[in-house]
């Protein structure tokens, strides 16, 4: 059984799992709709929530972009596991004893107010739309690499079996799914990562093998990395090269945007004690944290095996997996000098390089080209496939929450049977997905700067008011209304500019204070907070209910 | 102890953890992972340079410990005040629900 078998036998049998699943654990209440009920053991909940959080973009991409990044990839491994420490400590528990289903309705009830709901939720769906399209567009091109499927037609079946298992199962099918497809995931991307470690150091743990002295003799493999990307006119790998400030700009944004992105948050609203969800949110970063600590060791071994596949070789002697990913656009080889080799070189030896890589091949192609069994291979596209998946199926939960739930029910139609809320939020989870399909197949080019976006917004508009909200009474609606606003106005101005409107400007010396548009939302952020505190202590406090209702939400349990 | 301060004391001590736990999240992530990572990667452990390492690898380490010493700390300052959930709290999690 060659690659394709095995691919197409993994992933049919995965997605068979992820369906049964569903159908055994199906919502039949809108509570079990929205939120599970309220009832997940904290390890499954954590186990799901790894996988809503980790995308395509973590499985598919990061290590790649840490391959071609170094030590400055460290913004994206710090970034999108500090901010779990966020979420334990100040956001999960607090949210929890608040026992709504969105993160809408708590800025809707903490302050009391019809506008900071409606702003929220157009926040919430503007965020999650974003990120959903994203998903589709990488369960597509998963099926086209792979099994040799059309892109659109990889997005159909991608959507298809999405449809079946959010909508059916609301949060409780998803919440199971979702834990199947981390175990799916883990497994695929480990495998892989275990056998090259194996293969270059002799040591079996990836993330201690990084660190440890090649097999063939030569070295700290690191040490032989950076020795390799100095020849090569490469900047050393193992030291910083972005400006410290944009550094800490950009990691502040992304801990700060994955403490406020909705379809993250309501995951703690599933499990049933405050305690539960502070455990939960432990669990869920160890469970991430498997990954994350594998990802830059998978990203300097590839980096180095690349590196010494492709050094000066001759262009008719390269491997078959070149030659598979030139054929595919990933790999792209131009003979400038004629002399038949290829020279792979860095932006020191100007203008010299023949040769261009696609970051995605990293995690994708690594196990071909560490010359892995073909299920190993195959198993990379089904761990793919079950990122992309989870992640997408926890979206699309919170778009028809935020319509059905927050729109519905709360604003539009408060009389609304709980069958017909179930109904609608069924009939909007469906929508969702065609809509979300649409943009997957007539995707904007631009679906990598949004995705910065919708970080930025999150981190933006959402986090500041939550956080005010829990830990000081006198914030009001007015301060968090200005706000969210004035935070969002900015991020999305800032962000638009450099990357919409004249992205020919996107480069250090025209950025504002020289941050750049993936750590604005720092910036964003800050404004958000003085202008919510600065209007908040302008304008009367606000009423004893909503104070008592603060009291309620900072302690566990009822006192006196 | 009246309600009202024991809540104001719980607080107090709460937010004092806190706060000790975020000196030590901003410490690893922005101090030795990036503003401090030059100097520290004058050190080297085996293979790795240590700021390189706090970058990569540590940081994450230390965050995941935080969160369980988090819970461990949060839970005996509940008990401590006594404001820890009850074992059967059966309520359900949305208060305005019906089965369908």
């Amino acid at each position: 059984m060659g690659v394709e078998g095995w691919t197409t036998l993994l992933v049919a049998v995965t997605f068979a799992l992820y369906i049964v699943v569903a159908v055994i654990s199906r919502a039949r209440t809108t509570g079990e709709f929205y939120v599970a009920e309220g009832r997940v053991n904290p390890v499954l909940n954590g186990m799901a929530t790894a996988a809503d959080w980790m995308s395509a973009a973590s499985f598919i991409s990061m290590a790649g972009l840490i391959a071609f990044m170094g030590r400055d990839g460290g913004v994206f491994l710090m970034g999108w596991t500090g901010g779990f420490v966020l979420l334990a400590l100040l956001v999960a528990p607090y949210l929890r004893k608040f026992g709504k289903f969105t993160v809408p309705d708590f800025v809707g009830d903490r302050y009391a107010s019809r506008v900071a709901r409606l702003v929220a939720v157009v926040c919430a769906l503007f965020v999650s739309f974003t990120y959903v399209v994203g998903q589709m567009r990488g369960v597509g091109i998963v099926f086209s690499r792979f099994l040799g499927v059309e892109v659109d037609l990889g997005v159909v079946i991608g959507m298809a079996v999405v449809f079946f298992y959010a909508v059916l199962g609301g949060m409780k099918g998803i919440t199971y799914t979702q834990a199947a497809q981390y175990c799916v995931l883990i497994f695929a991307y480990l495998v892989p990562a275990i056998f090259i470690s194996i293969l270059m150091t002799g040591n079996p743990v990836p993330q201690a093998g990084f660190g440890s002295e090649l097999s063939d003799g030569s070295g700290w493999l690191l040490e032989r990395l950076d020795g390799l990307h100095r020849e090569l006119g490469f900047a050393a790998y193992t030291e910083g090269h972005k400006s410290t400030l944009d550094v800490l700009f950009i990691t502040a944004a992304l801990m700060v945007g994955t403490a406020g992105l909705p379809h993250v948050i309501v995951r703690f609203f599933t499990v049933r004690k405050v305690a539960a969800a502070r455990s939960s949110a432990g669990w869920a970063l160890l469970f991430i944290a498997l990954l994350y600590t594998t990802a830059p060791a998978v990203a300097a071994f590839a980096r180095t095996n690349l590196l010494q596949t492709v050094r000066d070789k001759p262009y008719a002697e390269v491997p078959e997996w070149f030659s598979k990913w030139e054929a595919a656009g990933l790999i792209t080889f131009a003979d400038h000098n004629g002399d038949g080799r290829i020279q792979y070189l860095g932006p020191a030896a100007a203008g010299e390089n023949e040769l261009v890589i696609d970051k995605d091949i990293m995690v994708l192609a690594n196990p071909e080209i560490a010359q892995l069994p073909d299920w190993v291979v195959a198993l990379v596209a089904a761990g793919g496939l079950a990122a992309a998946l989870s992640t997408a199926a926890g979206l699309l939960l919170v778009i028809s929450t935020s319509i059905a739930h927050d729109l519905l029910k709360r604003e539009l139609r408060p009389q609304i049977s709980a069958c017909g809320e179930l109904l609608a939020a069924r009939v909007f989870a469906g929508f969702a997905v065609l809509i979300a399909g649409y943009f997957g197949i007539h995707q904007p080019g631009y679906v990598a700067e949004v995705v910065a976006l919708a970080f930025g917004l999150a981190a933006s508009s959402f986090f500041p008011v939550i956080l005010l909200g829990i830990f000081w009474k006198r914030a009001n609606k007015y301060g968090a209304i200005a706000g969210m606003v004035a935070g969002l106005v900015f991020t999305v101005g800032y962000i638009g500019w450099f990357k919409f409107l004249h992205p020919e400007l996107n480069s250090a010396e025209h950025w504002w204070l020289g941050v750049s548009p993936e750590g604005i939302g720092t910036l964003g952020m800050l404004l958000n907070f003085t202008l919510a505190v600065g209007v908040s202590l302008a304008t009367p406090p606000p009423s004893a209910a909503i104070q008592q209702l603060v009291e309620e939400i900072r302690v566990p349990r009822r006192i006196g | 102890m009246p309600a009202a301060d024991r809540r104001r004391a719980y607080w107090k001590a709460n937010l004092r953890l806190l706060a000790m736990l975020l000196a030590i999240w901003a410490g690893v992530s922005f101090g030795c992972g990036i503003l401090f990572a030059d100097a520290l990667d004058k050190v080297r452990i085996g293979g790795f340079r240590l700021g390189f390492w706090f970058a990569q690898q540590g940081s994450i380490y230390v965050f995941v410990a935080l969160i369980f010493v988090y819970v461990r700390l949060a839970t005996r300052l509940d008990r401590k005040f006594g404001v820890e959930e009850e074992d059967e709290d059966d309520g359900p999690a949305g208060k305005d629900e019906e089965a369908v």
